[in-house]
């Protein structure tokens, strides 16, 4: 059991000597997750709202296949985004592939259906109680859509942290892409990952600490904000 | 009865899950005030919101007579006010936003619509406040100004003082009055007897999705035509 005390002791001197390769992996790690989690959010957001407020020949077919892509497994997603990033897929000419914007690029991709598929379900819910109200208002699907992604906007602070968690805590998908370079696409879940298998713990174990801390951190503050909100404006 | 007809309903029939809530509904109401009475389920709201659209009729027609030769615009508030979580202005605005007789009027003076309609509910005071925290009576208020302020030729009223006490019945029956004076005309379900009788120029009485009477609001309330609108007086007054 020593040797576990030890890393910790070891993990929180890391911590807080401001490491430089620490906190540059750390930045790259929180950049390519905001970026991805914000890309996602957006396309994402508008799909869910978009298959929430219409109705279609086929819809429930889209939303099941919508909620079976909330479980892709993140390997099979780098596994594909390496095929077109590659220098001969259709994407090899943009030159992304082992750059932060291949690991944007395939966090993208895996994120986007949690965001869209867990708004639909916030924007639906919601859409059952104003439906009648902004029809007879004349709001357009698209209006009923965007007035609606507004109104629950505190409620998706909680989607958005479900995005931003499973980003942050993947690692397949980035390894394949990003390729776990040194100061260019390492990043805290490749890092805890390579030093484990090294069996350098202390660095893992004080990315580790902080990747929690982070996810800590993130999830009470957007508690506070609900709970503000719905203090605020009911 | 010598005011212009504003819609007529013909064999509207409105069926789901098996039930008929409306069952054939020959109907012509004029301009004016009237007000829909009778039980629980007999199908007043159905009817409301099929007369606004809300619903599609599965029989029959509903047919709104032109004003000033165009569609009539309707309005509708709700017994339970849908607010937007932004503040009273704000919701009173966005059916402004909306509404395509005003879609090209600069956003400035629509503010300005929105503030006067805010002030003719006496809510200028709350325009600030997130609309989803204020009081029912209060909430009704902000709905029936984002109403006014769209100027519609007909509003539709579902039970718009359910569940509010006397003083918000009060100020919402006077609303809707001031609604009616610019020329709006009221169609309103209620339950509350006084009010119709103070309010209504004509009463409709419904029972299961049929209409049993359509009598002017003096006479129902002396000598109501059907077994239907006496059984309703006579449940109210018991």
């Amino acid at each position: 059991m020593d040797w576990i005390a030890a890393s910790l002791a070891d993990a929180a001197r890391l911590v807080f000597s401001l490491d430089a390769q620490l906190y540059s992996i750390i930045g790259l790690s929180l950049m390519v997750s905001l970026a991805s989690v914000s890309l996602a959010t957006l396309f994402g957001g508008l799909i869910g709202a978009a298959l929430a407020v219409t109705r279609f020949p086929g819809r429930r077919s889209v939303v099941v296949l919508l909620n079976a892509a909330m479980g892709l497994p993140p390997v099979v997603v780098g596994l594909v985004v390496y095929l077109l990033l590659s220098r001969a897929g259709p994407l090899g000419p943009l030159g992304l592939l082992f750059t932060p914007r291949a690991m944007v690029f395939a966090q993208f991709i895996l994120i986007t259906p949690l965001i869209a598929a867990l708004t639909r379900q916030v924007i639906e819910d919601a859409w059952r109680e104003y439906e009648e109200q902004l029809c007879s208002l004349g709001a357009r699907s698209w209006q009923a859509a965007l007035t609606l992604l507004w109104d629950t906007r505190f409620s998706l602070l909680t989607v958005f942290l479900a995005g931003l968690g499973r980003a942050a805590s993947e690692v397949g998908a980035v390894m394949i892409v990003g390729g776990n370079i040194a100061g260019v696409t390492r990043v805290m879940t490749t890092t805890i990952a390579l030093e484990t298998s090294k069996g350098d713990l202390p660095l893992a174990v004080g990315l580790g600490m902080i990747l929690v801390g982070i996810v800590l951190v993130l999830n009470a503050g957007a508690y506070g904000i609900r709970e503000w909100a719905a203090r605020r404006y009911g | 009865m010598d005011k212009p007809v504003i819609v007529e309903l013909r064999g509207l029939v409105f069926e789901g899950r098996g039930h008929r809530a409306v069952d054939g509904i020959d109907l012509v109401l004029p301009a004016g005030r009237t007000v829909i009475l009778g039980p629980n389920g007999a199908g007043k709201s159905v009817l409301l919101r099929l007369m606004h659209g809300l619903l599609a009729p599965t029989g029959g027609a509903v047919r709104w007579a032109a004003r000033e030769g165009r569609v009539p615009r309707l309005a509708m508030v709700f017994q339970k006010p849908v607010l937007l979580r932004r503040s009273a202005l704000d919701n009173v605005l966005y059916g402004l936003l909306l509404s395509p007789a005003h879609r090209h009027e600069a956003r400035a003076r629509l503010r300005e619509r929105a503030a006067a309609a805010l002030q003719r509910v006496g809510l200028t005071h709350l325009a600030a406040r997130p609309a989803r925290v204020l009081s029912g009576g209060e909430q009704q208020r902000v709905a029936l100004a984002r109403v006014w302020a769209l100027e519609p030729d007909v509003l539709l009223l579902d039970e718009p003082t359910a569940s509010l006490d006397p003083a918000a019945i009060r100020a919402v029956e006077d609303i809707v009055a001031g609604i009616a004076e610019g020329g709006t005309s009221i169609i309103m379900t209620t339950h509350h007897r006084g009010l119709a009788r103070r309010f209504a120029d004509s009463v409709v009485v419904l029972e299961q999705g049929r209409v049993a009477e359509h009598t002017p609001t003096q006479e129902f309330f002396t000598r109501p035509r059907s077994g239907a609108g006496q059984s309703y007086l006579q449940g109210e007054t018991a």
